[in-house]
């Protein structure tokens, strides 16, 4: 025993050893168990899947409460490529009418990353309703793959393509960036459908099934209590006129450019039409979508997916003489009788820019019924050369400003994505033009008459003819009239914009111009409407690529008024050969509800400029 | 307990009976946890392994109930007849026995099987502890350079270690069963408390840190430059005597030894156990589907659990078979998840109880053969402790042996029931008679 004694102390030893290793281990367990939060994560990753369940997107209504826009089922055939041992592979092929080699190919490219053969992809998008049919009775021979419902995007009409805008899959960029979405998610890429994407989206639901290790679906989560239900997206209350939209579109079938009609009283936009445009129902899902969009994106001739009422910037023409009037007018330079000579041109600059036979000079009523260049080219130069400003540039910077609260060059601030702001070019501009002090007012007085660097997009003309028709203000133009149930409508489309002209008068005298151009020795008067008193102004806007634009807009009754609305009609010439006839058939449609001049209507819609311009273009090239 | 004297359960340790039955009792509702799906709700369902671990449980009882029957003399007697016996057994389970994923260790019976090598551990720990008690052996710890003095000194050493290293090599070589035979190291421990010169404990400690660093460390060179420093640095701490030089110079050179073989024993390891090596030692790089994913997915289902626990039957990677062996080898992770860092507390600690309690109960001996039987007992169940526990958490490399009294399986519980039975029987005769 007495060595028992002499080894005593390693009971200790041995002891405090054991429990060394124990205090280790627990310090161990504390970290991974306590401390490091990866363990958790990666256990949610092994054993929890999310299961999304798609939310309805909103439907859009027009105006009256027609619809525009609804959606129709659609079914995915997804499958999990572990799970499809046993599967009747030549079923398959036979209701998708695809060859093996096909089904051999989707199936390589769902077990490839980023999918995973663990996982679900995407074998077959958006099937017809056949198809869906005659997969349905067999899908229970078809392991591993089952359907995903969705929805996509149908059109009762085929109009308002550029407004509305579609539906796409989300890029993986954006898909990355935004926690919402997925890669595979679908997102509203133009038009409303972008702008409105937060409201009509709705919320997505989220079933959170537990699978076991080999990605089976073992049962829901705490019996679904943590699962959320998919929210509908809010319905839209546009703007719009349906009927008015369809009208216009009809009306520029044939034609390139852009009806854009504004409730002077409210902002509320009544169309917006660009032409060419295409059906929307070419671009929801499905093989055909990706077919017709590049079919239409590749159509460099008509280029059908450019929205031209929100981004072609054109020159104005003389539908600009309106503003010069009305800043004239209130910086005290004019009244309603000042008299400009004209000598079928501007008398200071021999002639130029040139005018057309319209009896000599002309006051300030009738020099706008008649579109006098001449008039303008000095009112311009008045407002730029006055004295009140020492040095001509302020005086064109003055000029500058005042154009601007009218909209041009700057964006409007319209609920319509991708609008563009238009141009009034700046002091700095022609000083690199001319070099400094090498221009004077005179150089540039061709802006006086909306031409040379000064354009506008169309949405912008509509606005300025509101602006008119309002007496000195404005709504920001808007689509909607409400979202959801209680229709609410952004608080910035109620606020009134007042135009740095107030004088009444000033409004009035030109008011009286224009519907002076509805009148006998007015510009427009062959359009004039028999029982409705519109206030008009034809422009022909200079284009050095070919032949003028035909620019019209007016606004209708003149009392109340009830619709403003410009239109320009490229390549088509002079102002009342095209655009003023669209726009007064438009106003008769929208205030009545009928059209009253048969053979107008009759030349508007069978009219194809596009064929014939392209004719022509055909024809130059020949001769070079 | 009975205060009759003839009673089966006189002098039983109850502290020890209670931690045993509180043990196989949680072990058992966790296997039901692991192995439960809802189709088989029944925790009596003997298709269920839960259901048969009762079978086991039953089987254990009978046997600490024949273990504490037979006279505690039985077992001094028959030490070496014992150890014999097992020996035969893992012989004969050569050739008579079924392969099971390339191991030659099972006898079947029907759907059951029976391990002859999870019987050689209380067979040893008995032959050891006669062997011990009857030689007056232990061990100079004067170190003498003489061969005749060496032979004197650690001829009884050599003879003890033989019973540990016979088992140990049979079953490794023979068997191909590395987790069964590598629990006979923790004997080793026995050795010590019983005399065995710390430096033997110091020279295994240090081969071991030596074959790590050497597969850690890139530059081999490095390392045995850095071990001529030390080794040379040693002089400055003790008597700059001749055999002092000597025996440093004898370390060095093992040292060397086991740094250059280092490489050669690894290369001759299996496949799998290399990779196992590499996963803990973080070697190369570990793919988490494949070589990584036991040790990864055993510390995600731990992790998970947080402090708490996600609640009794609510784990969800246990439960959805994403941890490997989750009833048997891994049945810990179970209680990590479901019992959090709270019950993984209770468990260790009921462990670790239960062997303080046996070298407690073996420091109170006045036999010898007891008190050295019982340090057996608790070094085997420490060692399947630290090595179970430690491979869940990436302390260890995996080893396949189970957590005592939890891990499901028949072998294990009934051996494991022999080996603490057999001690808390010697124990409960301490006081009658001086072996």
């Amino acid at each position: 025993m007495s060595t028992n004694s002499q080894l005593g102390n390693r009971k200790l030893i041995i002891g405090g050893f054991f429990c060394l290793i124990v205090v280790i281990y627990l310090c161990r367990l504390f970290y991974i168990q306590v401390i490091d939060p990866q363990y958790k994560l990666d256990a949610e990753k092994n054993a929890f899947r999310y299961m999304t369940e798609y939310p309805v997107r909103g439907y859009i209504y027009d105006r009256k409460g027609k619809l525009l826009v609804f959606n129709a089922p659609s079914y995915d055939l997804m499958v999990i490529p572990r799970e499809t041992k046993g599967c009747d592979t030549m079923g398959v092929c036979e209701v998708l009418q695809i060859t093996k080699q096909d089904y051999l190919k989707r199936m390589k490219k769902a077990c490839q990353a980023p999918n995973s053969p663990r996982k679900e992809s995407i074998f077959e998008k958006q099937m017809s309703a056949q198809t869906y049919a005659a997969l349905q009775e067999k899908l229970y021979r078809f392991k591993g793959f089952f359907v995903q419902k969705r929805t996509v995007r149908r059109y009762p009409k085929p109009i308002a393509a550029h407004l509305l805008g579609y539906v796409g899959e989300i890029g993986k960029e954006q898909a990355e960036k935004d926690v919402y979405y997925k890669e595979g998610d679908y997102i509203g890429i133009t038009g409303l459908e972008r702008s409105y994407e937060d409201v009509l989206r709705g919320k997505k639901g989220t079933q959170i099934a537990i699978t076991d290790v080999h990605n089976k679906i073992i049962g829901r989560y705490m019996d679904g209590k943590y699962d959320t239900l998919a929210i509908a997206g809010k319905a839209l209350y546009c703007t719009i006129d349906r009927d008015l939209q369809e009208y216009g579109e009809k009306l520029m079938q044939g034609k390139k450019g852009a009806i854009v009609a504004i409730e002077p009283s409210t902002g509320e936009i009544l169309c917006l039409v660009s032409g060419p445009s295409y059906d929307p129902n070419l671009l929801v899902g499905g093989k055909e979508r990706s077919k017709n969009f590049t079919k239409l994106y590749y159509d460099s001739l008509n280029r059908p997916l450019f929205n031209r009422a929100l981004t072609a910037m054109y020159p104005p023409g003389s539908i600009f003489k309106l503003i010069d009037a009305l800043i004239a007018q209130n910086d005290g330079l004019i009244n309603r009788n000042t008299v400009y000579p004209c000598q079928m041109g501007y008398p200071p600059m021999g002639g130029k820019p040139k005018c057309h036979a319209h009896g000599g000079g002309k006051n300030l009523t009738g020099s706008i019924a008649a579109s006098c260049n001449s008039y303008y080219s000095y009112v311009f130069r008045e407002i730029v050369d006055q004295r009140k400003y020492p040095h001509f540039i302020d005086g064109y910077n003055h000029w500058r400003d005042v154009v601007k609260t009218f909209g041009p060059g700057t964006r409007l601030g319209t609920d319509l994505p991708y609008d563009k702001p238009g141009n009034v070019p700046s002091v700095e501009y022609y000083n690199k033009v001319f070099g400094k002090n090498g221009w004077r007012s005179n150089t540039i007085v061709s802006l006086g008459i909306g031409q040379a660097e000064l354009t506008l997009v169309p949405l912008q003309m509509a606005n300025v003819v509101a602006i008119i028709a309002n007496r000195g203000y404005y709504f920001t133009p808007h689509s909607i009239k409400g979202v959801g149930i209680d229709k609410k409508l952004d608080n910035r489309f109620k606020v009134k914009h007042y135009v740095a002209v107030q004088d009444q008068t000033a409004y009035l005298n030109v008011i009286d111009g224009m519907q002076g151009a509805m009148e006998p020795g007015g510009t427009a008067f062959t359009n004039r409407l028999k029982d409705i008193v519109v206030c008009g102004k034809t422009g022909t806007a200079q284009n050095p690529h070919g032949d003028d634009h035909a620019v019209f807009l007016a606004f209708a009754p003149r009392e109340n008024p009830k619709i403003a609305i410009a239109c320009i009609v490229e390549n088509a010439g002079f102002g009342n050969t095209w655009s003023a006839p669209i726009v007064t058939l438009m106003i008769e449609k929208y205030l009545k509800g009928k059209t009253e001049r048969p053979e107008v209507e009759k030349r508007m819609l069978e009219g194809d400029l596009i064929t014939k311009n392209n004719k022509k273009d055909a024809l130059k090239i020949k001769h070079h | 307990m009975a205060r009759n004297e003839n009673s089966v359960f006189y002098g039983v340790d109850r502290v020890t009976l209670i931690v045993y039955v509180l043990l196989v009792i949680m072990g058992w509702l966790n296997i039901y946890a692991a192995v439960y799906d809802e189709e088989h709700q029944n925790i009596f369902d003997t298709t269920q392994k839960y259901g048969k671990q009762l079978i086991w449980i039953g089987g254990a009882a009978v046997i600490a109930f024949s273990v504490l029957l037979i006279d505690a003399n039985f077992y001094t007697a028959f030490s070496y007849g014992f150890y014999g016996f097992f020996l035969a057994m893992n012989i004969l389970v050569l050739f008579l026995g079924k392969e099971i994923k390339g191991s030659h260790s099972w006898f079947r019976f029907g759907s059951a099987g029976i391990q002859p090598a999870e019987f050689m551990k209380f067979a040893t720990g008995l032959a050891l502890a006669k062997f011990l008690s009857n030689q007056n052996i232990i061990i100079n710890q004067q170190f003498r350079l003489r061969l005749k003095d060496l032979i004197k000194n650690y001829k009884n050493t050599v003879f003890a270690l033989l019973f540990i290293v016979v088992p140990l090599i049979l079953i490794i070589k023979l068997q191909n069963e590395t987790g069964l035979a590598i629990v006979f190291i923790a004997f080793i421990i026995v050795l010590y408390r019983e005399g065995l010169s710390v430096g033997f404990l110091i020279f295994g400690i240090l081969t071991a840190i030596l074959f790590v660093m050497a597969l850690v460390v890139t530059s081999i060179s490095g390392l045995l430059i850095t071990l001529a420093v030390i080794s040379a640095s040693a002089f400055l701490f003790i008597n700059r005597s001749r055999k002092n030089l000597i025996l440093v110079v004898i370390v060095f050179i093992a040292a060397c030894g086991v740094v250059l073989t280092t490489n050669y024993v690894y290369n001759h390891l299996e496949d799998h156990q290399k990779v196992r090596i590499d996963v803990l030692l973080g070697r190369g790089t570990v793919d988490l589907k494949k070589e990584g994913y036991n040790v990864n997915q055993a510390k995600i289902a731990i992790g998970s659990g947080g402090f708490l626990g996600k609640g009794y039957l609510q784990g969800t990677q246990t439960k959805y078979d994403f941890v490997p062996e989750q009833d048997t080898d891994f049945i810990f992770c179970t209680v990590g998840e479901e019992w959090g860092f709270v019950g993984s507390t209770v468990v260790i600690f009921l462990e670790l109880f239960l062997i303080l309690r046996v070298i407690f109960l073996a420091e109170r001996q006045r036999s010898d053969f007891s008190r050295i039987y019982g340090y057996g007992v608790a070094s085997v169940l420490f060692f399947h402790l630290a090595v179970n526990i430690g491979m869940t958490i990436g302390l260890m490399p995996v080893i396949g042996i189970p957590l005592p009294f939890f891990s499901y399986g028949g072998s294990s519980l009934w051996s494991f029931t022999i080996l603490l039975f057999i001690f808390i029987k010697l124990d409960s005769n301490r006081l009658l008679i001086l072996r």
